[in-house]
């Protein structure tokens, strides 16, 4: 209360200075005041108290209905302080599950980090980027040796933590697998057991999986009612949806997979996406499938890694564009 | 640009209740119709006929009430039936597999 107690009589000459001599540095000082009573969480009704009691010591003789406002303004700012601490508790709170979320969202990019497996002949691409804070999309390389990798594409329904948190079970579910179950179909199925048992009655998950094989030059891949990617064929020049049936994770738990198989020849590419790629909007409008091959296909000479981020930020720089989803691109090129 | 829910419940006859959705179902409309849509799933016998005609906009959240109310059904033993759905709503259903367990007609819409 001391530091107060001082406040007061600096309070009381600043205003006695204003009074007589309306000095303009008076009133910086005042500014000054008020900043340092907010850092030391002086109420608004302290600061009026202050007032009244300078006034009364400046001027002792104060008509008595002066006197009586003043008081009914102090009661006023009584109620008004109150609410101003709450506030101020609220943004505090804010601010401590802003930075926990933060941690969390480390945290996930920890547990979830895969690595682009390098292996000669062929060249990966892959960018993921959330809405929010925390990403609902996930995708995973699988690469033991140089024959083969296995690769993994997935969205949470909706957004935030709840998504969040079900990746790291898919994760975690993916790697306790053995080397057996590793084909697309039974990886599917599996998860999907793993699924159906611990999530919500609404909640679903969409993924594709697919396991490139080196030696016989194949890629081999099932789909969880995951958005579906494209082929691109060098020998002809084309793009092709990669057509696939199967229900998504999490609703039905007898589902089975088809498992489905293609050859990879030099210059074939592996397009892989999510449906925050096909569900952007630009201002009130979406932006169409054929647009985003287009888009694509504008990027698709660069080195994988360059393709996609390029893919991103071509949605990215448009006006107006807002992304309502986590979006995921994977391109798989290979080279000889 | 956040759009509404209208969400319109009306009794066809003693066993069939009509739902009309109007606007868009995402993450921030799909509460109100998971309120609405859930309780009349719970009713032994109902034939719920949900018109998809004035829905402009589906997300994956959208996707997830449905799948909860077809859970609903089964285990209320009433029915589900989407019907009148825009091409592009319809293509998410048939991506997802979902139009393989949950009743969809889209007939009235013709050559949509």
């Amino acid at each position: 209360m001391r530091n107060l107690k001082l406040d007061i009589d600096n309070y009381r000459n600043l205003l006695k200075q204003y009074i007589k001599f309306l000095d303009e540095n008076a009133l910086y000082q005042a500014e000054q005041f008020s900043k340092l009573s907010i850092q030391h969480n002086i109420s608004p009704e302290e600061i009026i108290n202050v007032h009244i009691q300078a006034l009364k010591e400046l001027y002792p003789d104060l008509p008595k209905e002066v006197d009586y406002s003043l008081n009914f303004l102090l009661e006023t700012m009584i109620s008004y302080g109150l609410a101003y601490q709450e506030m101020q508790s609220l943004r505090e709170q804010q601010l401590e599950l802003k930075s926990e979320i933060s941690v969390a969202a480390n945290m996930q990019q920890t547990l979830l980090s895969t690595e682009k497996p390098n292996i000669k002949g062929v060249d990966i691409g892959a960018i993921s980027v959330p809405a929010n804070q925390m990403n609902g999309d996930y995708y995973h390389f699988v690469s033991d040796n140089q024959q083969s990798i296995g690769v993994a594409i997935a969205d949470v329904i909706g957004k935030g933590i709840p998504a969040a948190l079900a990746m790291s079970m898919i994760k975690y579910s993916m790697d306790s697998f053995s080397e057996s179950q590793r084909n697309p179909c039974s990886i599917l199925e599996n998860l999907n057991r793993v699924v159906e048992r611990n999530v919500d009655q609404g909640m679903f998950i969409t993924m594709f999986y697919g396991l490139y094989n080196l030696n016989s030059e194949t890629f081999s891949y099932a789909s969880a009612g995951h958005e579906p990617g494209l082929f691109y064929h060098a020998s002809t020049n084309e793009f092709r949806e990669i057509k696939t049936k199967g229900l998504v994770l999490g609703v039905s738990k007898d589902t089975t997979y088809q498992q489905y198989e293609i050859e990879i020849s030099h210059g074939d590419m592996i397009i892989l996406l999510t449906d925050g790629v096909t569900e952007c909007r630009v201002g009130n409008r979406f932006i169409e499938r054929e647009e985003v091959l287009e888009v694509i296909k504008k990027y698709i000479h660069l080195p994988a890694q360059e393709a996609v981020e390029q893919v991103y930020k071509h949605f990215e720089r448009l006006q107006g564009f807002q992304l309502r989803d986590d979006f995921t691109l994977i391109i798989i090129r290979k080279n000889v | 640009m956040n759009m509404n829910l209208e969400v319109e419940v009306a009794e066809k006859n003693k066993t069939t209740v009509l739902v009309l959705l109007t606007g868009e179902v995402d993450a921030y409309t799909a509460p109100k119709l998971k309120e609405n849509l859930l309780p009349l799933t719970k009713k032994e016998g109902t034939l719920i006929e949900v018109n998809l005609e004035n829905v402009s906009y589906m997300d994956s959240t959208g996707l997830g009430v449905f799948i909860s109310a077809l859970k609903s059904t089964k285990a209320n033993n009433s029915q589900l039936k989407l019907m009148n759905l825009e091409d592009r709503i319809l293509r998410l259903f048939e991506i997802t597999g979902l139009d393989s367990i949950i009743t969809i007609d889209s007939t009235v819409r013709g050559g949509n």
